[in-house]
């Protein structure tokens, strides 16, 4: 397969970025010869075209239930209206991933009201967890909910419409003074799971902690997220998807795409713009616009991935 | 000299550096976290000491040093508390931010 269109890849970093800024709604992404387009602002015509095209996902990231500081005191209805978006979107996905920190405090009751509110979307869901949802004395809560049929910590793959998903736990035994952390068990258990797959297969690969390095300052990076990375590089179209630095922020490195997800929750500043990272206090009227969901649009057999940021607000 | 203000722990190292080894107890101090750092980020006491660490940040942190000590995770305003009976370097670190890390230098 030679899906790959690499003469059309002229889009410069710098364009990228302003397409952001000019987000109403949402913009919509193709990803071509591993280059993010633009396709412009969404409109729901054009968002039903895009799905009608080939299979969409979802992605929703940060949702910290059980947060009430005052950059958003009500974490719990800023996500429902991020799963009220969802169900107003005028084609359904097929799934949905969570990226992580579902809950601020890994409460038993925290878990429980973002499971409640999630649930509306009546979509598959598939999570990996953030340092957000290991709190809990036994790292029961999570792993009793979701760590059904996963290795390690959580771990897993699955395939779906010709992609194959790899979702990945970088938030375990983090070591001072480092960065996340998948650990050797995760990334011999990784290197099996993509033996033997044909390298026209896109790879989808998600977990909390961006797997590149953002901001290492703020910990904003893994520290053996290279390896990850060496595995995927043969493969013709990858997307790494992550959440946790609550904010959207593009990388292209070859054939491999980096994404990170808006919270539902609160905004945190541009790495550096802020003595630390966290929970970011903004107008009232704008914090809306920094928070939403993303939903990627797999075109059958063009090995493109499109993603579509959606803020909460335009 | 010798009645500290807890909450003062600026104080209480000027006061550590500059009372004699002769002081009959050792006081206790504090280390606060503000923007994912814990302040002061090296603090030097004499073996007795009771160090209390404070959560400033709205975001949940801990308070690790392999094999020493390991907090719950501390919300907003949570503190954590640890004696040190023994002389040593401990360094420690939030095993949820391992970027953020400390020493308490014990003497």
């Amino acid at each position: 397969m030679s899906g790959h269109d690499h003469g059309d890849d002229g889009v410069s970093r710098r364009k990228v970025l302003e397409c952001m800024t000019w987000a109403g709604t949402g913009v919509l992404w193709t990803i071509t010869g591993g280059v993010p387009r633009s396709l412009g602002i969404i409109d729901s015509a054009q968002a039903a075209t895009a799905a009608a095209s080939g299979m969409t996902f979802l992605q929703i990231s940060d949702s910290h239930v059980g947060f009430d500081k005052p950059a958003n005191p009500n974490a719990l209805g800023t996500l429902e209206e991020a799963v009220n978006k969802i169900n107003a979107m005028p084609a359904k996905p097929s799934f949905m991933i969570h990226t992580g920190d579902i809950t601020h405090l890994s409460k038993a009751a925290e878990f429980d009201n973002a499971e409640r509110i999630i649930s509306q979307s009546k979509l598959d869901v598939h999570y990996v967890p953030g340092e957000h949802d290991f709190l809990d004395e036994d790292v029961k809560f999570y792993r009793e909910r979701y760590g059904r049929g996963t290795r390690g910590a959580g771990w897993y793959s699955f395939d779906a419409g010709g992609v194959h998903f790899i979702g990945l736990v970088n938030v375990v035994d983090l070591k001072a003074g480092g960065l996340g952390n998948l650990g050797a068990e995760q990334l011999a258990w990784l290197e099996d799971d993509l033996r033997g797959k044909s390298k026209s297969t896109p790879i989808v690969l998600f977990a909390h902690i961006p797997l590149w390095t953002v901001y290492p300052e703020w910990g904003w990076g893994t520290e053996d997220g290279g390896r990850a990375l060496e595995y995927v590089k043969g493969f013709g179209s990858v997307t790494v998807l992550n959440g946790h630095i609550h904010q959207v922020m593009q990388k292209v490195e070859g054939n491999v795409t980096f994404h990170t997800a808006r919270s539902t929750a609160f905004p945190q500043p541009a790495p550096g713009t802020a003595p630390s990272p966290g929970p970011m206090k903004v107008e009232d009227a704008r914090l809306r616009a920094m928070l939403g969901v993303a939903s990627v649009n797999f075109k059958q057999n063009e090995q493109r991935l499109a993603i579509i940021d959606t803020p909460l607000q335009g | 000299m010798k009645i500290l203000n807890r909450r003062d722990f600026g104080v209480a190292v000027a006061a550590a550096i500059l009372l004699p080894a002769t002081t009959a107890r050792a006081d206790d101090m504090d280390v606060h976290i503000d923007n994912f750092v814990f302040q002061p980020a090296e603090l030097t006491v004499k073996v007795g000491t009771t160090v209390t660490w404070t959560n400033r940040d709205d975001i949940p942190h801990t308070v690790v040093s392999a094999g020493k000590f390991r907090s719950k995770t501390l919300d907003t305003d949570d503190k954590f508390s640890f004696t040190f009976t023994n002389a040593g370097d401990y360094k420690y670190f939030c095993s949820l931010h391992p970027h953020m890390t400390g020493m308490i230098k014990v003497e």
